[in-house]
C-alpha cells in the first residue's frame, strides 16, 4: 500500500464537517427528531445525550464496519441491533454510575437510543460498505451534528423556558413579576411543540442562508 | 378625497419600477390600495370578479367587530369601579375612560406589532402587503384579559403573525386562524395570565373574586351572574367576548353582507346545544359542570365570539357547502365537551377552533371526493 490515504484527508474531513452542516442528521434529513423534542428542555441533559449518541454511534459504526463482510446479508438488522444495544446498555451503566441525576431526568431516552434512527441509518448507509476509520469519523460527524443541533434547541429552550443557561439563573432575579418586575417565563418553550418550532426556525434559518437545500418545486 | 388621490399621485412615480424608492413599493402599495379600491384585477386562473376586494371585506368584518370593542371598553372599566364599591358614583363616561385606557394600548400593541412584521416580511419577500391582518390584529385584543401585560400581547401578536401565517405563505395560505394561534400561544406560554380568576378585571381591588362565569360553573359555586347580566354581557371576561347582545350586532353585519357563513355559525350552535344537552342527559355529580343547562354554554365565555368571528374565518374554515356543516357543528360539539369534560382548559372554544382549522382541508377533500364518486355512478347508471 505505497499509496496509504492520509487518516484525515479531505474526503475524510468532509465525514466530519458534512453532517453538521448541509446533511445534518436533524435539519436536513429530518431523522431523530424524537428525542430531539424530548431531552432539550435543560442544556445539561441535552449536552449528556449529545455526547452518549456521539459515543454510541461512533463504535457501533467501527463495529459494524470491522465485521461486514463476515454479517449475512439477511440478518444484518438484528446483529446491528446487538451491537448498538450493547453499546447502548454500556452508556446508561456508566451514566448511572457517575451521573446519577443527569441519568434521571434522561430517564428511558439513554435507552432509547437504540431505536434513534440516525444510528441505524448510519449503520445501514455507511459502516455496511465502509472501512473502520471513514466509518468512525462518519459516526462522529452525524452524531455531532445531532448533538449540536440539540444543544442549540436546549439553549433557547432553557433561556426563554426557564430564564437560566445550564442551571445558572441568567434572567435577573428582580425582572420577574412575583418579585415586582415585568417579566415571566415562557411556559410554551418547556413544551414539545416549542422544540418543533424552534427545530423548524432553525431549518429555516439553514435553508435561507443556503439555498442548495431548498427542494425544486415539482 | 381629492387631496388623497393627488398624495398618492404624487409619491407614485418615486416607487415605480427603476425610480429611486422603488425597494419601497410593497410598502406604497398598501396604503394606495387601502385608500383607493385598485383598478387592477387578477389576469391569472379562474376568478369570480366581485366589486368589492379583500380590502373592502375586512372593513366590513372591523366595523362588525366595534360595537364587542365598544362594550368591552365599558365593561373593563364596570367591572373595575364594581371592584372598588364606587360603581353607582362613576358614570358611564368614567367606567367607559378608564376601559378605554386599559383596552386602548393592547389594542395598539396589537396593530403597530403586527403590522410592522407583516410589512416587514411583505418588503423581505416583494409581496403586496395584504389587510388579512387589519382584522387579526382588532381580534387579538378582543380575546385577551384586560389585565394581560403589553409585551406578552407583542410576542403572542409576533409568534402569530410569523407561524400563524407567514410561514404558510402570508394571507389567503394560512391553516390557522392568527388571532387564535396568538391566544393559544398566551394561554401556553404564560398560563397565569390569562386564567384564573385574577386577570379577568382590571386593577380589581383585593379580596373581590374576578372569577367568570366559567370558572364559577367548573367549581360548582353558584352564579353570580344572572342570566340577564351574562346575556348584557356584565360578566368578567376576554375584553370583547362577554356580551352576546355586541356580538350579536356583528354577527348580522357579517351575515347581512354574505361576508361570513351563515352555515358554520348555525352548524356551531346546534353543535354546542346537541353536546350541551347530551352532558346534561348524563350528568354526574362529581362533574358539576355537566348539569349546567346545554343553553347556558352559548351566552358563558367566548363561545359566541368564537363561532361568530373566529369559526367563520373563510381562509381557514371549511370552503365547500357540505363540508362548512360538518366543520362548524364539531366545533360546538368539540368546544363545549373540552369546556365541560377538561377542567384544564374551561376555554375550550379555542381549541376546538384551531383543532378544526387543521381538519377543515380534510373535510372538504372528503366532501369532493364523495360528490365525485356521487356523479361517476350517475354516469354509469345514465349510460
Amino acid at each position: 500500500m505505497s499509496n496509504k490515504e492520509p487518516l484525515f484527508s479531505a474526503k475524510n474531513r468532509k465525514l466530519l464537517t458534512d453532517p453538521l452542516g448541509k446533511s445534518n442528521p436533524i435539519t436536513v434529513q429530518v431523522l431523530g427528531i424524537c428525542s430531539a423534542l424530548a431531552v432539550t428542555v435543560k442544556l445539561e441533559p441535552a449536552f449528556v445525550m449529545a455526547l452518549s449518541v456521539i459515543v454510541v454511534l461512533a463504535f457501533a459504526n467501527v463495529i459494524i464496519s470491522l465485521i461486514r463482510n463476515s454479517v449475512p446479508n439477511r440478518i444484518r438488522i438484528i446483529v446491528q441491533l446487538v451491537v448498538i444495544a450493547a453499546l447502548v446498555i454500556v452508556v446508561d451503566q456508566i451514566l448511572k454510575a457517575f451521573m446519577y441525576d443527569v441519568s434521571k431526568q434522561l430517564s428511558v431516552f439513554v435507552g432509547l437510543i437504540i431505536t434513534n434512527c440516525i444510528i441505524m441509518g448510519r449503520l445501514e448507509a455507511f459502516a455496511l460498505s465502509n472501512k473502520p476509520w471513514p466509518s468512525f469519523l462518519d459516526g462522529i460527524g452525524n452524531a455531532a451534528g445531532y448533538g449540536l443541533i440539540l444543544i442549540i434547541v436546549a439553549f433557547f429552550r432553557e433561556l426563554f423556558g426557564s430564564g437560566t443557561i445550564w442551571g445558572f439563573q441568567v434572567v435577573p432575579e428582580s425582572w420577574y413579576i412575583d418579585n415586582g418586575g415585568f417579566y415571566s417565563n415562557n411556559g410554551m418553550m418547556i413544551l414539545p411543540p416549542m422544540a418543533l418550532i424552534t427545530v423548524a426556525v432553525i431549518i429555516w434559518v439553514q435553508r435561507s442562508r443556503n439555498r442548495d437545500l431548498i427542494e425544486e418545486n415539482k | 378625497m381629492k387631496a388623497v388621490r393627488k398624495f398618492f399621485d404624487t409619491i407614485k412615480p418615486h416607487v415605480q419600477k427603476g425610480a429611486k424608492f422603488h425597494w419601497l413599493h410593497s410598502t406604497y402599495d398598501a396604503f394606495e390600495t387601502f385608500a383607493f379600491v385598485p383598478n387592477t384585477t387578477s389576469k391569472t386562473g379562474s376568478h369570480i370578479h366581485d366589486v368589492i376586494d379583500l380590502k373592502r371585506t375586512m372593513t366590513v368584518v372591523i366595523v362588525a367587530l366595534l360595537p364587542a370593542l365598544f362594550f368591552g371598553i365599558y365593561n373593563v372599566g364596570y367591572h373595575h369601579y364594581l371592584s372598588e364599591g364606587t360603581a353607582a358614583a362613576n358614570g358611564f363616561f368614567d367606567m367607559f375612560l378608564f376601559g378605554a385606557i386599559k383596552v386602548l394600548p393592547i389594542v395598539i400593541v396589537s396593530y403597530v406589532v403586527g403590522l410592522g412584521v407583516e410589512f416587514l416580511f411583505a418588503q423581505l419577500r416583494g409581496h403586496q402587503v395584504n389587510e388579512g391582518f387589519l382584522v387579526s390584529a382588532m381580534l387579538i385584543p378582543l380575546v385577551m384579559p384586560p389585565d394581560v401585560p403589553l409585551w406578552m400581547v407583542a410576542i403572542s401578536t409576533v409568534f402569530a403573525v410569523i407561524f400563524g401565517k407567514e410561514v404558510f405563505g402570508g394571507t389567503g395560505m394560512n391553516i390557522l386562524n392568527p388571532a387564535l394561534t396568538a391566544r393559544a400561544f398566551l394561554f401556553f406560554a404564560y398560563p397565569s395570565h390569562i386564567s384564573g380568576d385574577l386577570v379577568w378585571i382590571a386593577e380589581k381591588a383585593d379580596a373581590y373574586s374576578g372569577a367568570t362565569p366559567l370558572a364559577l360553573a367548573a367549581s360548582g359555586t353558584p352564579q353570580t351572574h344572572s342570566i340577564a347580566e351574562m346575556f348584557i354581557g356584565l360578566i368578567p371576561g376576554s375584553i370583547g367576548e362577554t356580551s352576546v347582545i355586541a356580538i350579536g350586532l356583528g354577527a348580522i353585519l357579517l351575515l347581512v353582507t354574505g361576508i361570513a357563513s351563515w352555515r358554520i355559525m348555525s352548524s356551531a350552535i346546534i353543535g354546542g346545544l346537541t353536546m350541551g344537552l347530551l352532558l346534561n342527559i348524563f350528568a354526574t355529580t362529581t362533574n358539576p359542570f355537566m348539569e349546567v343547562p346545554f343553553w347556558q354554554h352559548l351566552i358563558m365565555g367566548g363561545f359566541a365570539f368564537g363561532v361568530v368571528f373566529m369559526a367563520t374565518d373563510p381562509v381557514s374554515g371549511s370552503h365547500t357547502q357540505t363540508g362548512k356543516w360538518i366543520y362548524g357543528f364539531l366545533i360546538g360539539f368539540l368546544a363545549i365537551l373540552i369546556r365541560v369534560l377538561n377542567p384544564a382548559y374551561p376555554e375550550g372554544v379555542m381549541l376546538a377552533i384551531l383543532l378544526m382549522n387543521v381538519f377543515a382541508p380534510l373535510i372538504d377533500y372528503y366532501v369532493v371526493q364523495s360528490n365525485v364518486k356521487r356523479r361517476l355512478k350517475y354516469t354509469k347508471h345514465t349510460v
